[in-house]
Parts: C-alpha cells; structure tokens; sequence
C-alpha cells in the first residue's frame, strides 16, 4: 500500500500547478503534454491510468481552469481510443482536434437507455436520426460521437459526418464555464465506430465521474484555500472572524469532508480498471460523496464569505458554480445512491 | 499510489483470519455479537488467547515483548478480530499506559509494570476526567501533595471505564497548585487501588450498563517512586498518551461489523410485501453511510500509511475521530430504526452477562436501542468532537 505519487506523476503534477497558476491557456496545456497523459502508450499518450486522469484534473479543478480535457480527451477521445482509431486521437493528442460526445437525450436524464436516437443503414454506412441533449463542447468540436439505438436494439457508436445536412447544433454557454449544444439530427451521414458500444460508454464516463470528482476535488480545496484566507483577514467586531468558535467549527467540518472526497477520488482511480460491479460502485460512491460535500462547500464558503461571496469580481463565486454543477453530469446524489445500492444487490461484498 | 496489499501483510491477515476462526470461543463471539454485556473474566481469556499467540501486545516493540506490528498489521487484525465477533483488547495498559512507560517511565518502573500489563497481573484504570475537568481537563484539582516519601493525594476522578475491576491507576494530579499556568503543576502518577482511602462507586448509565465509576481518593498515601516523568511536567505525558489513545480511534472494525450486522437485520426485517433493505429509503440511508465508511476507511490508510513514514499522528487524528464516530453512531442509529416496534421493550436481562431470558422479538433487538444510547458517548468521550474540531482549526488550519 502507497498513497504517494510516482516521480513521474509528482513532476507532471507540479509542472501542471506552476503553469497553471501563470494562467496557462489550452495551448500551453498541450505543450505541456496534458492531454497524452491522458492516453495509454499505444495510443500515443504516456498515461491514461486512474491517477494519471485524478492528478491531472485535480489540478485543473484547484486552478478553476475551463479547458475541452474531460470532453474531449477522457470521453470522447477515450472512446476513440477504445474504437482503434488512431488518427484523430494523435489530431486530438497535439491539440490539433477536439471531440464532443453526443450521448444523453431530452428527458432521458441521466440513463439514456433505451436510445431514443436511431441508426439505420445507408448504402455503404450509416443515417442517425434524433436528439441530443447539453452535448458539452459540441461547439468546439470537430469531431462528434454519437450514440444510436441499432436496428436489433444495441447501441452503436457512431462518429458524426459534421459537414454533412441534417446536423442542427443549437450552441449554448454553460453555469461554471464551458459551452455545449443542443443536437437535432436528420438523417445524418455517419460512420461506424463499434456495433455494441454500451460497456464501452460505461466504462469510459467511469473515467469521465473519476475526472470530474477529481476535479470537484480541486475546486474545494481552491475554495477552501479563498475562505481560510478570508476568515484570517475579515474583521469584524474587533477581531479576525475566524476567531469565533462557530466559524472554526463549519471550517473544521469542511477539511473533514474534503478529506473525505480526496478518499473517494483515490478509491475510484485505484479500481477503475476492475471488473465493473467493483468500477461501477466506486463511481457511485465518489460521485454520491462528491455531489454532497460540494453543497456543503459551496453553500458553507459563501455563507462564511457574506455578500462578497456573491459578487461576480470575487473569486469564489465562478469556483462555486462550477463546483456546484458537478452534480448535474453522469448522474447526480440520488441517481448514484439508488444505483450503488442496486450494484450492491450484484456482490455478496460489504466493502472493497 | 498503490491500493494493493503486499503478499506478507495478505499472509499475516490470513493468519490473524485463521487464529479468529479456530480459537475464538463461540460463547465469547455469541456475547459480543448479541451485544450482551461482558464480564472481567471474559477479557482475562480472551487476552490469555492472544498473549499465547504472541499477539496481545501488537503495539508494542519485540525488546518488550509486544509484536512489532507495523500500522497497517495493527488496522488489519482490528478489522479482522472485530468482523469474527471478539472482544476488545482492553486498552488500559496495553494503549495507554505501556508506550507512556516506554517514553518517560524509568526503569525501575518499565522492569515491574510492563510485565506485569503483558501477564495481564495489573488491571489499570484511567484517571483523568474529574466532575469539574472534562473537556477542559488542565483545569483538575485532585491535588498530591509531598509529604517525606510519599505524596498525599486527595480529589475525586469520574468516568473511570471499568475501574470496578482494577487494582490500579494511572492519575493525573496537581502536584503545584500554585503553578501560573494550569497546564503546569500537573503530574503523573501511579496509584494502588487497595490503598487505604481509595473509593469506586459505580455510575449507572441510561442503556442499563455500570461500565463507569467516580473515584474517590482522601488522603491516599502513594510512595513517590510512583511518579511517572518529572514532577510538575505531567501535561506532555497526558497529552502524548491522548495521541496513542486516538490510534485506531476511527473505528474501522467496528464501523465494518456494524454495517454487516444492520445489512442482515435490515435484510431479515419485513417491510410491506419486501425487506426493510428493498426499502428505497432505507437502502438509501444504508447506502449513504457505506459510501462514508469507505472513504473513511482510506482515510484512514493515509493516515496509518503517513504514521507508518514517520509523520506523527497529529492532528489528521482529530478528523478520524469526528469522522469515525459520526459512522458508527449513524449504524447504531439505523439499526435502533431497523429493530422497529421491537426496539422498545426494555430487556436488560437479555443483555445481562448472566441472563438466560429468551429475548422479545429477534435476537439483536435487546442490544437495538441500548446500543444506540451507549454510542453516544463516541462523541464524547476521548476529546470529544468539539475538541477535535477546535484542534482542527488550530492545528490544521491556522485559525
């Protein structure tokens, strides 16, 4: 048992913190070799292991940075990967591309099964018909994936001929940074990456939820960081507000559950290559665990914080919403809860 | 980052799986499991077991006979003995008092007491807590004063945990009452419980348990080779023995055996036409603690593993403590509620070590409700959780 980092992590690690902190931009993320950290070897990357994906959006998360990472290089790239296909993964690698993926559907919530979205043959390839809903970096995508319900019922996995008719993309800005798109699609021209890609997708948005709990990770730990510092300067009634008992006591409350959190996010990246009942009650877990201590701090930093907290100029109020908004992709605290149980009902297992 | 046990830490949880197995008494297990209360000679065996084994004293370096287990040994066989229903190993000597000993007894005094805590020959008590010295325990006034060879010690101690059936007692005493500050003035000290002058009465507690007691001490003549340390200098061998105390503090074991009990009771319990655990809400409120627990547990790895480094357990205790007895007092909680209607019939016979009523209703009903009161001095008892915050904010972060 080790809970530290590898040198090569520990480098990438702080490398990734000192450009950050300078206010890297996507380019510079690249150039520091980000994004293949993200991709095993034989894709052309140096990483893509579970503490490759948390070390790296840890940081993301601590610097508030709104970069295409989990859309395009852990989701869609990573189905990519998965798929074999070689070149746009290198396109995407160099920062050359980026990928969007078009899975979840109006009114599908969180489990898009069945597909609504259909896939018929066409000649030689493929027409996807239907909609796809808050698809996260679709704008910025020249590469989008699609899933579709097959004519004997699995889900394909489809890459999306951009430039073709029938593809309507309503573009939107997202709460915490970001932008995504309503996908309207008529019989769009795609082709064929994989004929039954469901414990692919799976398995792929396991390494998306480790992504963005590690990510929420970094986001407390930058509130938390903004509150301590406030409490030690604010002064009220005479002294520095983080004298009075009640204040230290939440401020204690809260180091307890980001610990927490931490816990979970190094539980998830551990297991995230074990077989998928153990994966996929992990992703709950940290995803249950992350959904409910981000409302602590986000609600509890603000409340510390007074009015300041609100203001658009302070710092603490994108980090908020960004964190907040955690808990509205790959299924939010009740999902995984109910969906942790019902895994639970799958092992005779207590606990890992 | 590595999440994997090693081959020889599998190998020793395996040999600790099979000693449980094979040398746990069934009546010893059965105690436990049904919550019943436990007697003097039930830890006098199961310490026989172990100390047999070599395994009694886990915490305790080989050149004094313990075991020389490394901090992840010592979770393990916590995890292991408690999922077989043991008991615990009682802490007094064994925790407390021996690494104390090590660190600032002299050697007069390790040669005669660390012996004889191994032989299980002394049954220690904790002295700290008085009626007016709870959380801020500095402020204790039981006062030793030096008279030729002896001091003369006069106060009273409360919440002494089994100290009905000791024959001695580690004590804090104010040896300087004029000491400016209250932390000074404070000393260690070994007291004999048969002395003359020395009084156990036991408290009562609201789940039907006498495990407490108030000491009371007039004018006790304890010899002055009973000080432990420098007189006056008692408050960094207090402090140092909080620390060991808070070792093993978040509970993991019985966190662990505690949510396999409630997942059987609440799988055997009805609800409707189903389980009580089919139930939405209910599994939901299983599923939430179990989630906690398993982050709490590799919580508390890191901590071991920091511990194991060489980083002293500071402050990071502090958090298992509040973390690990708010999921133990939510299982207790849960499985009060899964008892349902049965939880209310008072059974203390039922839980009495010499009862033989058959119980009301299932058999974990008896333990349901009392339990679930007794759990609440978790967050009492060893610093309680306001404490533990306070030294969070303090220590951790800087407030």
């Amino acid at each position: 048992m080790d809970f530290t980092l590898t040198e090569t992590r520990a480098m990438l690690s702080d490398s990734l913190r000192r450009t950050l902190q300078r206010g890297a931009d996507w380019a510079a993320l690249v150039d520091l070799g980000a994004p293949a950290a993200l991709f095993s070897e034989e894709m052309g990357g140096f990483g893509g292991a579970g503490f490759d994906i948390a070390l790296v959006f840890e940081e993301l998360g601590r610097a508030c940075a709104v970069t295409p990472m989990l859309d395009s290089c852990v989701l869609a790239g990573g189905l990519l990967a998965d798929c074999g296909e070689e070149a746009p993964v290198a396109a995407i690698i160099a920062g050359e591309a980026q990928a969007a993926l078009a899975h979840w559907e109006p009114g599908s919530r969180y489990a898009p099964d069945p597909l609504m979205t259909v896939a018929q043959p066409m000649g030689q390839g493929w027409q996807i018909t239907g909609h796809k809903a808050v698809v996260v970096n679709a704008p910025e995508a020249g590469l989008i994936l699609c899933s579709a319900r097959m004519p004997e019922g699995a889900a394909g996995l489809f890459l999306l001929d951009r430039d073709a008719g029938g593809l309507d993309l309503r573009d939107t800005p997202l709460m915490g940074g970001g932008t995504a798109a309503e996908i309207d699609l008529r019989a769009v021209p795609a082709r064929l990456l994989h004929a039954d890609a469901s414990s692919l997708i799976e398995a792929r948005i396991a390494r998306a939820a480790l992504a963005q709990c590690a990510e929420a990770l970094g986001l407390m730990q930058a509130i938390r960081d903004l509150t301590l510092d406030y409490l030690r300067t604010r002064t009220q009634f005479g002294r520095p507000i983080g004298q009075f008992q009640a204040l230290q006591h939440r401020m204690a409350d809260m180091l307890i559950e980001v610990e927490q959190v931490r816990s979970a996010v190094i539980n998830l990246a551990g297991q995230i290559d074990s077989d998928r009942v153990t994966r996929e009650r992990h992703v709950s877990a940290a995803k249950v665990l992350t959904g409910e201590v981000a409302r602590l701090v986000c609600e509890e930093s603000i409340q510390m914080h007074g009015g300041i907290g609100l203001t658009e100029e302070y710092a603490l109020g994108q980090r908020a919403i960004r964190l907040s908004m955690c808990d509205h992709r790959f299924g939010d605290i009740d999902h995984h809860l109910a969906r942790f149980t019902e895994l639970g009902r799958l092992t005779a297992e207590t606990a890992p | 980052m590595d999440l994997t046990l090693s081959p020889d830490v599998i190998a020793f949880r395996d040999d600790v799986r099979d000693f449980m197995r094979a040398e746990l008494p069934l009546r010893m297990t059965e105690k436990v499991r049904l919550g019943r209360q436990l007697v003097k000679e039930d830890y006098l065996e199961w310490h026989a077991l172990l100390r047999q084994r070599g395994w009694l004293a886990g915490n305790w370096p080989r050149a004094h006979g313990g075991a020389e287990w490394s901090a992840v040994q010592r979770h393990l066989f916590d995890i292991e003995a408690t999922a077989a229903n043991a008991p615990r190993i009682l802490p007094f000597g064994l925790v407390m008092l021996g690494p104390v000993l090590m660190a600032f007894g002299s050697e007069a005094q390790q040669k005669t007491c660390l012996p004889r805590i191994l032989a299980d020959d002394d049954w220690w008590c904790q002295g700290y807590s008085e009626p007016g010295a709870g959380s801020d325990l500095a402020s204790l006034r039981t006062t030793a004063l030096r008279e030729g060879d002896h001091y003369i010690v006069n106060g009273q101690k409360t919440w002494t945990t089994l100290g009905h059936y000791a024959n001695r007692m580690f004590c804090l005493v104010r040896t300087d009452p004029q000491a400016p500050k209250k932390q000074a003035g404070i000393s260690f000290l070994l007291i004999d419980m048969d002395s003359d002058g020395v009084e156990v009465r036991p408290i009562r507690l609201i789940d039907g348990s006498a495990e407490v007691n108030e000491v009371f001490l007039r004018d006790v003549r304890v010899p002055v080779e009973n000080l432990v340390g420098t007189e006056n200098d008692g408050w960094t061998i207090a402090k140092y023995l909080l620390t060991h105390e808070r070792t093993g503090i978040a509970g993991v074991g019985f966190a662990r055996a505690g949510l396999a009990a409630l997942k059987r009771i609440a799988a055997q319990e009805r609800d409707g036409a189903g389980s009580l655990a089919e139930n939405a809400l209910f599994a939901a409120r299983i599923a939430r603690v179990e989630i906690a627990l398993m982050a709490m547990e590799t919580t508390n790895l890191r901590v071991v593993a920091a511990a194991a480094a060489g980083q002293a357990p500071g402050p990071e205790s502090s958090m298992l403590k509040v973390k690990g007895t708010q999921i133990r007092q939510e299982i207790t909680d849960l499985i009060r509620r899964a008892a349902g209607p049965y939880a209310l019939p008072f059974q203390a016979d039922a839980l009495a070590p010499a009862g033989n009523t058959a119980p009301i209703g299932p058999e974990y009903a008896p333990a349901a409700a009392p339990q679930y009161f007794n759990n609440r001095k978790l967050s009492i008892y060893g610093g309680s959780n306001e404490i533990q915050r306070g030294i969070i904010s303090k220590a951790m972060l800087g407030l």
